[in-house]
């Protein structure tokens, strides 16, 4: 499943195709600041990565870390004012998706990149049935008659395993239960084809057995249709079960990228290697947990160096004054931290 | 923490603490112009167990499944419609006035969600001193403002914050203030309802060894109620499943973990995500189809049946009672016509293992301001 570049189903728009071998995305050293009436809170302080077709990534956070704030501003749907994009660019094929105008960007959302959110019953309008919901996409990115955009909604739920589809296409969002909201929000995000699929945490709100079964489906979909799926989440048994490659965030800033395999083996910063430590594992009996202490850093007074150094056990007086860049550690592992040999190697 | 030998010991012979009696709990759905009661919903639904002192009992269940609604009863926050809960031998519900105020002082509770169950225009201190200015006899030596200092240090927070209120807090910290709330009259039995839920992956272990070291201190007895079966496997020395208003299954914490014989139970522990992706595509998993049915309108028979793989005609008519059944092992309570041990979790025991000291512990930073 990992970065098999084969070529999607259905022929892209022209518009947004490929400039050279430009990855299909690319986040390059992107700050977000929001301005508040208590100063400046840095969200983002340089972040970058890159995601290939057909791969699963993960962005792994607590909250206020900055993970759906990534996403926010790939999406192009942060608030501005408040928030601020200072530096960085987003690249999706190349083209910058920062310096676009505001109706081409339009353009990329859905056909080209979109987005699932955490609570469906919220992301859906009430007021009308669920397949004029879907329909629309077709109506306003393809310029569908209402009947063709219709039949379109009902074979996309279909799709998305909604049972009796053709019965309930007229049926409003309050009508389903949470996870076929969120099974009909699926429906909507992939239903003009996008070449990037944005997940932010799309499970939280769901039981576990609910949860399963959306996963599953959001692989499969992944797998059908070679997407580029960034999974947003703080959940390290999910990220374990779909993702291929890991981006750790903490306070703003990638704490370690690494694949997923080797992230849970061999963590190679002391905030990852907390976390694994600190949650209780299903598959374990008498099990100690041993607790991160402290709590994640206030952005608007961001410790100075290493943002982690109050909760780090490794930290030392040059944590507290040079803040460590992300480098390479171990082939394809990345990590913020001057003591990363010491952690990967105990 | 749970399965060190002497806590095991200490249980084997601590006596019942609280008893519930084939508990019920319908809540009536008015309709029509004249607001008559037009059905019932049936969020408990007859449950029944025991829980001794020092004991740590786990109720899962998913969302709808009664386990809150169960929660409340034992704290009698509402009035059963049957059934009855005896706290040391004591009929709760047969207590009226001063009598259950003096009896509520052994039974608190920890909500869920810190952001919503501490009054924000209140300080820290009012907030956990609130217990004594209603038990004004409770109040320890040395006057309330120690007594309240002592609570915050309890519970790992500075003493000093005693004039804070809540919103200069954490999340981590305000479920702290919530459990210091809980212990401040000494009570026997806490009811935990979803207590860490709502806070990050490393807070949580914060609280949920603070819950530990609290038990072991104070001699606490738990019903803890949580959605999460890594938490409530790592806390809990019983548990008790919960569907639709019923008890599915109780065991033993290796009973249910180890040796499930409920359908339901199998299933549960088979869609759990575990943060190791060797396991992936390695693990069993049983996807069941269609969602919970309405507590309002639950199935015949066993109300497992319409999402159940192994469901038969019997399971249509007859309802299973929750009895003792053969896991493989010996036998624990499952009710299910079909009860039959299936591993589903590969268990390692990890209690031999030194504990990861990965990072500090224990400690709070203050917060800001």
């Amino acid at each position: 499943m990992t970065t098999t570049t084969s070529s999607p189903t259905t022929t892209r728009h022209s518009e947004f195709a490929p400039v050279g071998d430009a990855p299909l995305l690319e986040v390059q050293d992107l700050y977000v600041d929001f301005h508040t009436d208590d100063g400046v809170a840095h969200a983002i302080n340089g972040v970058s990565f890159q995601l290939q077709p057909g791969e699963s990534l993960a962005i792994l956070g607590e909250s206020g870390s900055g993970k759906s704030v990534t996403a926010q501003a790939i999406m192009g749907i942060l608030d501005v004012p408040p928030a601020k994009i200072p530096q960085g660019s987003v690249r999706y094929n190349g083209h910058d998706l920062l310096t676009m105008s505001e109706d081409q960007r339009r353009r990329t959302r859905g056909p080209e990149i979109s987005m699932i959110f955490q609570d469906a019953l919220s992301s859906l309008n009430p007021v009308f049935p669920v397949g004029w919901q879907i329909a629309e996409m077709f109506r306003q990115h393809r310029g569908m008659n209402k009947s063709d955009a219709y039949a379109q909604a009902v074979r996309l739920m279909e799709r998305v395993q909604i049972p009796a589809a053709r019965q309930r296409v007229k049926a409003y969002p309050h009508q389903f239960s949470g996870g076929m909201r969120q099974r009909i929000m699926i429906a909507m995000s992939i239903a003009l084809d996008p070449a990037v699929l944005i997940a932010d945490e799309p499970t939280t709100a769901l039981d576990v057995t609910v949860q399963a079964q959306i996963m599953k489906l959001l692989e499969d979909l992944q797998e059908e249709r070679q997407m580029g799926l960034i999974l947003i989440t703080h959940d390290l048994g999910v990220v374990a079960d779909v993702a291929d490659r890991i981006a750790v965030m903490y306070a703003g800033r990638l704490m370690e990228t690494a694949d997923v395999y080797e992230l849970y083996r061999r963590p190679a910063h002391p905030y990852t290697k907390g976390l694994l430590d600190s949650i209780p594992r299903l598959d374990q009996k008498g099990q100690t947990l041993a607790a991160i202490g402290g709590l994640p850093p206030n952005l608007l007074r961001m410790p100075t160096g290493c943002p982690f150094h109050p909760r780090c056990r490794y930290a030392q007086d040059v944590c507290r004054q040079d803040l460590p860049e992300l480098r390479e550690v171990a082939p394809g592992r990345r990590t913020a931290c001057h003591f990363a040999e010491e952690v990967y190697g105990a | 923490m749970r399965d060190n030998p002497e806590h095991a010991g200490r249980l084997a012979q601590a006596e019942p603490i609280l008893v519930a009696e084939n508990l019920v709990k319908h809540y009536p759905i008015k309709g029509g112009v004249l607001r008559r009661t037009v059905g019932q919903v049936k969020a408990v639904d007859g449950v029944s167990f025991t829980l001794h002192r020092g004991e740590t009992l786990g109720i899962v269940g998913e969302s709808g499944c009664g386990k809150s609604t169960l929660g409340r009863l034992l704290m009698r926050l509402e009035d059963p419609t049957s059934g009855t809960v005896m706290f040391n031998g004591v009929d709760m519900f047969s207590k009226q006035g001063s009598e259950m105020r003096r009896l509520r002082r052994d039974i608190q509770i920890v909500f869920q969600d810190p952001y919503t169950s501490l009054n924000p225009r209140k300080t820290v201190g009012d907030i956990i001193g609130e217990p004594f200015k209603i038990h004004k006899d409770a109040v320890p030596k040395g006057g309330y403002d120690k007594a309240v200092r002592n609570l915050l240090d309890v519970v790992g927070l500075n003493p000093e914050h005693i004039n804070r209120y809540p919103h200069q807090f954490s999340g981590g910290q305000r479920q702290r203030i919530g459990i210091a709330r809980g212990i401040a009259l000494n009570p026997k039995v806490l009811i935990c309802d979803e207590p860490v839920s709502a806070l990050d992956v490393s807070v949580q272990a914060q609280v949920i060894n603070l819950m530990g070291r609290l038990q072991d201190d104070l001699g606490l007895s738990y019903v803890f109620i949580a959605h999460d079966l890594s938490v409530v496997r790592h806390i809990s020395d019983r548990v008790a499943v919960m569907y639709l208003g019923k008890m599915a299954e109780l065991g033993t914490e290796d009973q249910i973990y180890e040796s499930p014989t409920h359908p339901y139970t199998q299933a549960l522990l088979s869609a759990v995500p575990v943060p190791d992706p060797t396991l992936r595509g390695k693990r069993e998993q049983i996807v069941l189809t269609g969602d919970v049915p309405s507590p309002a309108n639950p199935p015949s028979g066993c109300r497992f049946h319409t999402r159940c793989w192994k469901a038969q005609d019997k399971c249509k008519t007859e309802e299973p009672l929750l009895a003792m059944r053969p896991d493989g092992v010996s036998e624990h309570e499952s009710a299910c016509h079909f009860a039959e041990p299936r591993t589903i979790v590969k268990t390692v025991d990890v209690s031999t293992v030194d504990a990861p000291t990965s990072t500090i512990s224990g400690q709070d930073v203050a917060p800001d301001d």
